[in-house]
């Protein structure tokens, strides 16, 4: 109950200034300002849209078939935000005791595909409906490669439990399992390739390329509906870069053994390891060029998913050896 | 402090996400206009009048993407409880080491069996966004184009 409670209250304030950390980098990334105006150096700016985006007008074209249309939102958030309650928030406070762990959250979370794909069929706008399609091809195709490298830390740690993952590598850095298994090196650049695709972040974000596809799936959405599938977005980020600090980063572990490791400091932890990943997506965003669409389905193919069955095999063979 | 069970906490997610995001759309509600018009109620389409409705065909290449889709997700849905299991000490020791060694050959036989799959999908040039067309056959019959127009 603490850890929900936990996650939905650092969700909406991790959303608030991640628009504005991601505006600001973008706008320090291209030698400019970014936001000035509303509160000391532009601070507010998100709270501002999001008063504005509250007293919006709801407006629904009259050719949307409206139960897929207004449920959508619902399914995209609630797939999303269900895969947080895997989550430990700290050293003491677990999450969701379910021993399926990491399968759950997997699985909860390529729930809001179906979301998507209501989202864009139900506009009935010729936009929505390749933006949807597109994005249901990207993550599908990007499942695969993030699956097998979340497999290849369970085959380590021999558990699903994602606070027990922590637990095992527990004693400062040097027990991380980046660092304790070289092998898993390769796995995690992986699986922040496909999270990447999966959140539909730039480079993938072919789902809502303004200049082609005006918005996406969510072209026909207007004022906190649309914002809805924002959430969700950052909230995709946010959940992704938690699982990588939890899988490959030690989780809630301080990285000195001894050293501040209480309550307060472990959630302390994890957290600012997951920010400082959600720092290099964005700065991967401001960056690198979009793919194109055969580029995307050929990197997914044709590079992650055979090499990732590779790394598959190579943990195996690691950890029988470990074993001995 | 009440004790939920594991899935309690997962339901708790679920009905918590959509009752925030209710308040906030209720709250909403009351904060913005409501006035509808024949014109913002068109379908978007770069400022031209909408022309038919997007439920039509659409490129069966998706449908080729779901169908590889489907066949790795069932693998890997295999290969998470064998993970687990892979590196049970108890079970290693009570086999003489014998469990981790069979146990990763039959895995490694059964991914094999998957992976002779993408190799097939990749030659025939399903994995191609833009599919390679059909070579024609250069074979030359001796049998004159002419012989078949007049054979009935």
């Amino acid at each position: 109950m603490i850890s929900f409670a936990f996650y939905l209250a650092f969700l909406l304030i991790f959303v608030v200034f991640a628009v504005y950390a991601e505006r600001k980098t973008a706008a320090f990334i291209q030698n400019r300002l970014g936001p000035m105006e509303v509160g000391p150096k532009g601070i507010l700016q998100t709270v501002a849209d999001l008063l504005k985006m509250l007293q919006k007008e709801d407006i629904r074209a009259s050719a949307v078939d409206i139960i897929p249309y207004l449920l959508a939102p619902f399914i995209v958030f609630a797939a999303v935000f269900t895969g947080f309650a895997v989550l430990p928030v700290n050293a003491d406070l677990s999450g969701s005791t379910i021993t399926s762990g990491v399968f759950f959250l997997l699985a909860i979370v390529s729930l809001d595909v179906l979301g998507i794909l209501m989202a864009g069929w139900a506009s009935n706008n010729k936009y929505s409906l390749y933006g949807a399609m597109r994005s249901v091809a990207q993550i599908i195709s990007y499942e695969v490669p993030l699956g097998l490298s979340v497999l290849c830390v369970i085959i380590i740690s021999g558990t699903l439990d994602l606070h027990q993952m922590s637990v095992l590598q527990s004693g400062g850095i040097l027990s991380w399992y980046i660092i304790s298994h070289p092998v898993l090196i390769i796995p995690f650049f992986i699986f922040f390739i496909s999270g990447l695709a999966e959140s539909n972040r730039t480079p993938f974000d072919l789902p809502e390329s303004e200049s082609e596809l005006i918005g996406g799936y969510h072209t026909e959405y207007s004022g906190f509906r649309w914002g809805i599938f924002m959430l969700s977005e950052y909230g995709m980020m946010l959940l992704l870069s938690i699982l990588a600090s939890i899988l490959f980063f030690g989780g809630w572990n301080s990285p000195m053994e001894k050293i501040a490791n209480g309550p307060i400091w472990s959630t302390f932890w994890l957290l600012s390891k997951s920010l400082l990943l959600i720092f290099v997506q964005m700065w991967v965003r401001w960056t690198l060029p979009r793919l194109r669409v055969d580029q995307l389905m050929s990197l997914s193919w044709k590079y992650l998913t055979p090499i990732s069955i590779v790394m598959l095999f190579v943990c195996a063979l690691w950890k029988l050896w470990l074993i001995g | 402090m009440i004790q939920i069970s594991g899935f309690g906490t997962v339901l708790l997610f679920i009905v918590g996400g959509i009752g925030f995001l209710m308040i906030t759309l209720l709250v909403g509600k009351l904060l913005r206009p409501n006035n509808p018009t024949t014109e913002k109620q068109t379908t978007y389409e770069s400022g031209e009048e909408p022309s038919g409705t997007a439920w039509g065909q659409f490129n069966v290449r998706f449908y080729i993407v779901a169908l590889i889709f489907l066949l790795f997700e069932a693998e890997l849905i295999f290969l998470f409880p064998w993970a687990t299991v892979f590196g049970d000490e108890q079970l290693i020791a009570e086999s003489d080491g014998l469990w981790a060694q069979f146990s990763m050959i039959e895995t490694f036989i059964f991914i094999g069996i998957l992976l002779v799959g993408l190799a097939y999908v990749w030659s025939k040039g399903m994995l191609e966004w833009v599919r390679p067309k059909p070579k024609a056959s250069d074979f030359k019959s001796r049998i004159p184009e002419s012989a078949y127009k007049d054979f009935k």
